[in-house]
């Protein structure tokens, strides 16, 4: 009898605690007539835009705004991990290209711009759209350009071959820098694939990409070949990881650098253009593009305040400067875009961009990075035979796509 | 303790001020007895129970009713045994059981079920979450549908959605198609009233922003036509559904094409040409992974090569770093050297630096070109230390001896100290010489301490993830491989790469899980063997 007291009274409590528990749930949702809360998940640069952002909604509203700041790398696993267990964000910032993921996942949820829709550049839309509908409020537009330090050049020429001419007449240790690294860079090669037509996937006639492979061919072969004679040259190398070719820039080793915003800070004492990025193989080199934006949890019970939020408070001219001047991306909403192209860096990656394609955001791509890179590096170390090694590796990611 | 003083507590001060009733108090049970020890257990065993009863609540909140039942359970355990008189022994056991119970069976456990599952990408959830999304995805804005002002309306508790389109007002209900009302008022482009409903006010639409989400107003009552929608109560446009979802037959149906989907035995919805809908959910899959893990020719093949690196890794490694350690632990250990705690100290450094840089230092160090090593140390050298096979592997293994060294000569040095000088000099009396000293004597009752470290030490370098992940990427990659896998991976980063975990491939935590059982599986094999072996060591003592 005695022993049965403490059990009982636990177990009392314990049902007491869980009623009350319940109770709490449901009276939350009353409490909300002074406002709503909204969770959004935000990484370290854009806590502080977003911030400023939630405190005019908050004012204006009565709603509450929760920021969570995240490191950006987690950001995608937790929210995959988090939402169908309705612990997630309403929510969270992201890069397009997680857009496949996501949708196979089932974790997002469509957002209507409306007519807002029209004041974004086209390309930052189109890269959130998957099957006819729009699953982020789009920021920030980013791709990598020719870099280039005036005091070494005056200016970048069309076609690779003349800059690296270019490069060699400026007298620097290099003549032109580019990470590869041991397992290599597809994202950073991109615009020389694509100069002699060989993208990853093919494009429907409205821009979306279809599963089908494009890289191999004969195109590709000719790109594998070119890969293996810059290899061969050094103007390519292994050993070059995105720290040394950034320190070697900042050294002022090289007139010429193919890189993105992100490498900016590094490069202030430095007096800088952007530059397209001249052609290797013949046709346009195409960046990849990539788009960054707030996706809305498929799990939110603030589905309204989350849409109200960003269609109306993110999607503001000021709003979007103030990220461009956190992270130095253009701003995906036109009008902002214009406002900041008065800086000639932000111009020259606009410029930059005009020739750009989203960066696939199909759920096959995740197929490709991994083999994708692994053969660039092959072949520019000459340890991969590169034709050979080119149409290994097309069959490979096949292969993977095939399986998963 | 001062030397001067017996090695027994002389008197406590307890029992120097109440003799005799300390002693009673120490027979009697702490269930009985009031003293400040039961209030002590009491509230340890309390916080105990409100840290339970909390994950309980947690548990159920979320639907995990199995762990909120163990949880339950092992609260109920732990309260009769810290207030019975009778499990004196579950006393000192059940903290440790808990833990087990937590930190190993249940991880085993679940990473056990998750191996039986297709849990990855398009398998993220649950099928009614699966359902939802697909239903969420495929609802499409009929195109180039105006944007019409719109407004939340109620009537009798009904919620509804009220239009302008073209000067007119239209109103309806989840029930009723939209109709024009007679009589609304609409000031600055607002709708402000309509006669039998009552407009809502912003702060009622957030109160109830689920059910407005949720709702849909047919635009007619031909269901065709689509319905009005809103996703920020202030603008509402016409959305028609591609997928509908009939509950009782389990089924979607494409409205567009017609075709009817239902659901596979993969945790999707198929048709009946084979075409699935992009949105799956976790279903058992029985032994699936493993099959593929050993079936499919391109893990398969891999699989056996990277087993065998595995193994050359982390018994080399222990083999290295133990002889190493060793050496110096008996070098130091002769008392005619000088500087003996410099130099210790100085052999501790790579200990003491954090392995995860040392591993980034190191691949910064044997890069080709610019690499300390090769530009420095060898003169300008080209050699492609991380690039070719056998050379990458000689790096890992050197890193590694680097990193692994100094514990290993920790831990001599200890077990050294420890050997009985005694032994030692009757062993020299008997005639014994340094050598025979060494393998009769030092060697055995070394290992007799170190054995279990080094097996432990094996374990652990069969799972050093940090080195190849930090230092090669798995890299270089096989020639002949078809999967990301190269010639330094070990089991567990070929496990990282081949289940996408890295990134670069889609995610699929099931053959993760299942690889992850196989390895568990070798090194408890690996483990047990050779701690039964061990064993032959100790009668030596």
């Amino acid at each position: 009898m005695r022993r049965s007291i403490p059990v009982a009274a636990v177990l009392g409590l314990a049902l007491a605690l869980t009623s009350c528990s319940s109770d709490t749930d449901a009276s939350s949702d009353d409490t909300a007539a002074g406002g709503g809360t909204l969770t959004i998940w935000v990484d370290e640069t854009r806590a502080a835009p977003v911030e400023a952002a939630a405190a005019q909604y908050e004012e204006a509203t009565g709603n509450t705004v929760k920021l969570v700041q995240k490191n950006y790398d987690d950001i995608r696993p937790d929210f995959l991990a988090q939402v169908p267990t309705g612990e997630g964000p309403d929510i969270t910032v992201g890069a397009h290209d997680w857009l496949g993921e996501l949708t196979t996942n089932g974790v997002v949820a469509p957002i209507e711009l409306g007519d807002a829709a029209a004041g974004f550049e086209p390309v930052a839309v189109d890269a959130f759209t998957f099957d006819g509908s729009v699953y982020a409020l789009p920021y920030a537009i980013e791709n990598i350009a020719i870099i280039r330090n005036t005091a070494l050049a005056d200016s970048t020429p069309a076609t690779f071959d003349e800059m690296i001419a270019m490069g060699r007449a400026a007298g620097t240790q290099y003549p032109f820098l580019a990470q590869v690294g041991e397992t290599g860079d597809g994202y950073t090669l991109y615009p020389f694939q694509t100069s002699f037509g060989a993208p990853v996937f093919a494009q429907n006639d409205d821009g979306s990409y279809t599963s089908e492979l494009a890289l191999g061919g004969d195109a590709g072969n000719d790109f594998a070949q070119w890969l293996a004679d810059q290899g061969a040259a050094k103007v390519l190398d292994v050993s070059m990881t995105y720290d040394i070719a950034v320190q070697a820039f900042a050294d002022g080793q090289s007139p010429y650098i193919l890189g993105g915003p992100w490498m900016l800070d590094s490069f202030q004492d430095l007096d800088l253009a952007i530059d397209p990025i001249p052609s290797a193989g013949g046709e346009p080199a195409q960046p990849f593009t990539g788009v960054a934006g707030f996706y809305v949890s498929a799990q939110s019970k603030n589905q309204l305040l989350a849409a109200d939020f960003l269609t109306n408070y993110m999607a503001t001219k000021e709003a979007q400067v103030a990220l461009y001047e956190a992270g130095d991306r253009t701003p995906a909403l036109s009008a902002a875009a214009d406002e900041v192209s008065s800086d000639p860096i932000a111009a020259g990656f606009r410029a930059a961009s005009a020739d750009a394609v989203p960066m696939p955001s199909i759920p096959e791509m995740g197929s490709v990075w991994s083999f994708w890179g692994v053969t660039e590096a092959g072949i520019i170390s000459g340890a991969t035979e590169p034709v050979a090694g080119w149409e290994k590796m097309s069959t490979d990611i096949q292969g993977a796509i095939d399986a998963s | 303790m001062s030397p001067d003083r017996p090695p027994t507590v002389p008197d406590a001060p307890v029992s120097e001020q109440k003799p005799r009733t300390a002693d009673r108090v120490a027979r009697l049970s702490h269930a009985r007895d009031y003293s400040p020890g039961f209030f002590v257990k009491l509230a340890l065993v309390a916080l105990v129970d409100a840290l339970g009863v909390y994950v309980v609540m947690v548990a159920w909140a979320q639907g995990s009713s199995a762990v909120a039942w163990i949880m339950v359970a092992l609260l109920v355990l732990t309260n009769v045994v810290y207030f019975s008189k009778r499990a004196l022994p579950m006393k000192y056991l059940l903290p440790g059981l808990a833990f087990l119970l937590i930190y190993q069976v249940f991880s085993v456990g679940y990473t056990g079920y998750i191996a039986f599952t297709n849990y990855g990408d398009g398998h993220n959830s649950t099928k009614e979450q699966a359902i939802e999304a697909l239903l969420i995805q495929n609802e499409k804005r009929v195109e180039d549908s105006e944007a019409y002002p719109l407004a939340v309306v109620e009537s009798d508790g009904t919620l509804g959605l009220a239009i302008i389109d073209d000067g007119e007002v239209l109103v309806g209900t989840e029930d009723t198609p939209l109709e024009v009302a007679d009589d609304a008022v609409v000031t600055a482009g607002r709708i402000t009233s309509i006669p039998g409903y009552d407009v809502l006010g912003i702060n009622d639409v957030v109160n109830r922003q689920s059910a407005v989400a949720a709702l849909r107003v047919a635009v007619s009552k031909d269901a065709g036509s689509g319905s009005i929608r809103t996703q920020d109560a202030s603008s509402g446009y016409v959305y028609s559904s591609v997928l509908v979802y009939d509950e009782d037959l389990d089924q979607m149906t494409s409205t567009v094409t017609g075709t009817v989907y239902t659901p596979n035995d993969q945790g999707e919805f198929e048709s009946s040409s084979g075409e699935t809908l992009n949105v799956g959910w976790r279903v058992l899959v029985g032994f699936d992974n493993f099959r593929t893990a050993f079936g499919d020719s391109r893990y398969s093949e891999p699989f056996f090569k990277v087993l065998v690196w595995t193994f050359v890794f982390s018994i080399v490694s222990v083999v290295s770093t133990f002889f190493v350690g060793l050496f110096f632990a008996v070098a130091l250990n002769d008392e005619r050297l000088r500087g003996r705690r410099t130099m210790r100290a100085l052999l501790i450094l790579p200990y003491a630096f954090p392995a995860f840089m040392s591993f980034l230092l190191w691949k910064g160090m044997l890069n080709t070109n610019y690499g300390f090593i090769n530009t420095v140390l060898l003169g300008g050298a080209d050699i492609n230390w991380l690039g070719d096979p056998w050379l990458a592997k000689l790096a890992v293994l050197g890193v590694q001896l680097w990193v692994g060294f100094p514990y290993m000569f920790l831990i001599c040095t200890g077990a050294l100290q420890s050997i009985p000088g005694d032994v030692v000099e009757a062993a020299k009396i008997d005639g014994a010489g340094a050598l025979r000293i060494w393998r009769s004597m030092t060697m055995p009752l070394l290992l007799i301490a170190v054995a279990p470290l080094l097996i432990s030490s094996f374990a652990f370098n069969f799972n050093n993830f940090n080195i190849i992940e930090m230092l090669t990427s798995g890299g270089p990659r096989f020639g002949d491989a078809s999967v990301p896998v190269g010639h330094t991976d070990i089991l567990i980063t070929m496990v990282y790469a081949i289940s996408g975990l890295d990134g670069g491939a889609a995610k699929n935590y099931g053959l993760a899980s299942a690889l992850s059982i196989v390895i568990f599986l070798i090194v408890a094999t690996v483990s047990v063997i050779s701690f039964r072996r061990t064993r032959s060591l100790e009668e030596i003592n």
